[in-house]
């Protein structure tokens, strides 16, 4: 008799909230396999990696790992070349990037379509190639020298590679697709009307383009930038082949370490410093711009 | 009867299923103009003789054999490596141990095997010069390599702590026997890693592999290195204007080992028993100047005087050079390459 009261008093919102909570527990089980994947392929690896760390050279548990980091300076100067690059690489691309993918956004469908294959081949192309390429191109006795004494240019050889030069030049260019594209997607996305109508109330078209359509640009900048920039902190071919042995970064050094101590350890801790500084990094950034648009772009 | 002529049938096929099943063996090496000359001159002639089935990958040393043995996946079944490595990979217990019943090694150098590792070859880590800026007469002591005022010009180096020291000791006036008695502590390290400071402003490159300083040489890239002998000696033949020189030069040898659980250990071990024999060791200087670790290599009349005079093994060339020393390694290595590590971050 108290069952089917309550079952009847039992108000219209709770019986439905009641359903929602058993819809969102199935869709839940719908997902399970997509979560299953996360685990086995994200989070037990990470986990790993994180415990591996905190093993010494003996086996047994230990902080051996990170206290080297500390003791010895060439960790510190590692971290900072990896960001000095990182940095100088993502302020390149933008500089290029930027101007181009507006050169593009304003082009006539047929050739713009035409100037993203010519951003697009390169992407393609595999990353050695490209890499070896510029060897080839910068290298003292290297085309560009050639051509560059030949024409007058310059007299001695200069050295554009197996220095940081030679490893900017080699990463920009490289990574510049992953800055034009998402910045090209929101300018596309912009409508002219807005730059007609600043026009109309009197800006100028410098006016124009820096209060109305660079702010609308501004998301798929910053997400580019980002990734630019993310990619770049765990580069190793083309510093490796363009830097001379003397631009090192971080995933050069896990080579040498996992090459030089007899346990895994000493190269992990470098990568959960590496991983744990990238995540700082996208949560200040994730305070700035919506992270979700780094897939697509900022519509 | 009718049962019984199946079971001899049964019987006959299955033995010679069993006989038909090849032997094969997976080797491991360096790649470039090396593994080139192991393969024209050991592996492909052996593999014919034997009829063992040899299949070639290339490797990045003995780090991934440390990964294999680790995780009980081991797909070598030889690996081929410097004397250094491999002395620190048995002392791991990376390795299997040789069973010299079955390799012979009665002819060989003392010293060119031991337990875990058989000699497959001997070479020179050597200083190499560009010819178009020095000449035929370049560098003629580890002292004119350090010495940028006499030999003006960029120079590359190794990436690694392994032959990187004792060019220095020597170039600092220590004579050969005394090198590793100053090298062994910190300070004597230390003061080795400062000559090559000293020297870092005019170092272009620090290389990271053989292929990568025959090519430095042949580009022109620099106009000194220190490199693997026989690299440079591949590189001429392909136009490259670069000699080296044997002064002062340091004498190590290359050799083979099985990884601990390898899938045909036995196989394995008969295969560098053929490999090991003189009639392919003489045929390796055909195609690279590393000399064979076997004596009687020198004895079959393949290798000519004149170049067995070019090998680095030869007396008159190997008394001019210091010996590698693999109880230094041993002991100081891993610290010693960790000091070598920071100086080239500075």
């Amino acid at each position: 008799m108290m069952m089917t009261d309550t079952s009847i008093s039992l108000p219209h919102g709770a019986s439905l909230r009641r359903d929602g909570a058993l819809e969102r527990l199935r869709l839940f089980g719908l997902s399970s396999p997509a979560l299953l994947l996360v685990l086995v392929v994200l989070v037990i690896p990470v986990g790993w990696l994180f415990y591996v760390s905190f093993i010494g050279a003996n086996g047994q548990f230990s902080l051996e790992n990170y206290e080297r980091m500390i003791a010895r300076k060439s960790y510190t100067r590692i971290f900072i070349t990896t960001f000095q690059v990182s940095f100088l690489t993502t302020g390149l691309c933008i500089l290029i990037g930027y101007p181009l993918a507006y050169f593009m956004s304003q082009l006539p469908s047929r050739w713009a379509s035409l100037a993203l294959i010519t951003v697009l081949v390169p992407f393609w192309t595999s990353l050695l190639v490209r890499t070896y390429a510029w060897l080839v191109l910068l290298q003292k006795q290297g085309l560009i020298n050639q051509w560059a004494i030949s024409l007058g240019v310059w007299d001695e050889p200069i050295k554009i590679v197996h220095n940081m030069t030679g490893t900017l030049i080699g990463m920009v260019h490289i990574m510049l697709p992953f800055l034009i594209l998402p910045v090209y997607n929101a300018m596309k996305a912009i409508d002219h009307d807005y730059l007609k109508a600043a026009s109309n109330l009197g800006a100028s078209p410098r006016r124009a383009f820096w209060t109305v359509f660079f702010p609308l640009s501004a998301p798929g900048l910053l997400a580019g930038s980002l990734m630019v920039f993310i990619l770049c902190l765990g580069f190793f071919v083309t510093p490796a082949v363009l830097g001379g042995g003397k631009v090192i970064m971080v995933s050069m050094k896990i080579v040498s370490n996992i090459e030089l101590f007899v346990n895994w350890g000493a190269a992990s801790a470098l990568g959960v410093v590496l991983l744990a500084l990238t995540v700082a990094i996208l949560w200040v950034a994730s305070r700035f711009i919506n992270v979700a648009n780094l897939s697509g772009g900022g519509r | 009867m009718n049962r019984v002529l199946g079971l001899t049938l049964a019987a006959t096929l299955l033995g010679s299923t069993a006989y038909a099943q090849e032997q094969t063996v997976t080797i491991a090496s360096w790649g470039g103009s090396y593994q080139e000359a192991q393969s024209k001159a050991l592996f492909e002639p052996a593999a014919a003789n034997t009829g063992i089935v040899v299949k070639q990958e290339t490797y990045g040393g003995m780090s991934d054999v440390r990964l294999q043995v680790s995780t009980g996946a081991v797909s070598l079944d030889i690996v081929a490596s410097g004397s250094g490595s491999a002395a620190r990979a048995a002392a791991e217990g990376l390795l299997e141990k040789l069973d010299y019943s079955v390799i012979d090694v009665s002819t060989f150098y003392p010293g060119l095997y031991t337990d875990y590792c058989v000699g497959g070859d001997v070479f020179s880590t050597v200083y190499a010069w560009n010819t178009a800026t020095y000449g035929d007469d370049g560098p003629q002591s580890w002292a004119d390599f350090f010495d940028v005022e006499k030999f003006p010009g960029t120079r590359a180096y190794r990436n690694k702590v392994a032959g990187a020291l004792e060019p220095a000791m020597m170039a600092l006036g220590v004579a050969h026997e005394d090198v590793y008695a100053e090298l062994d502590s910190e300070e004597g390290i230390e003061r080795a890693l400062d000559k090559i400071r000293e020297l870092k402003p005019n170092i272009d490159v620090f290389w990271s592999s053989g292929a990568q300083h025959a090519q430095l040489m042949k580009d022109g890239e620099v106009d000194m290195t220190t490199g693997w002998n026989g690299r440079f000696d591949n590189a001429a033949k392909d136009g490259a204007q670069v000699k080296y020189s044997y002064d002062q030069a340091m004498l190590d040898y290359d050799c083979f080992a099985i990884p601990k659980g390898a899938p045909n250990k036995d196989v394995a071990m008969a295969f560098l028993n053929e490999i090991s024999k003189p009639e392919y060791q003489d045929d390796l200087p055909k195609y690279i100047t590393y000399g064979p670790t076997n004596k009687a290599a020198y004895e079959t009349g393949v290798i000519t005087a004149e170049v067995a005079a070019s090998l680095p093994s030869s007396p008159e060339n190997a008394a001019r050079q210091l010996p590698i020393s693999l109880e230094w390694y041993a002991k100081w290595e891993t610290i010693a390459d960790e000091m070598y590590q920071e100086m080239l971050t500075e």
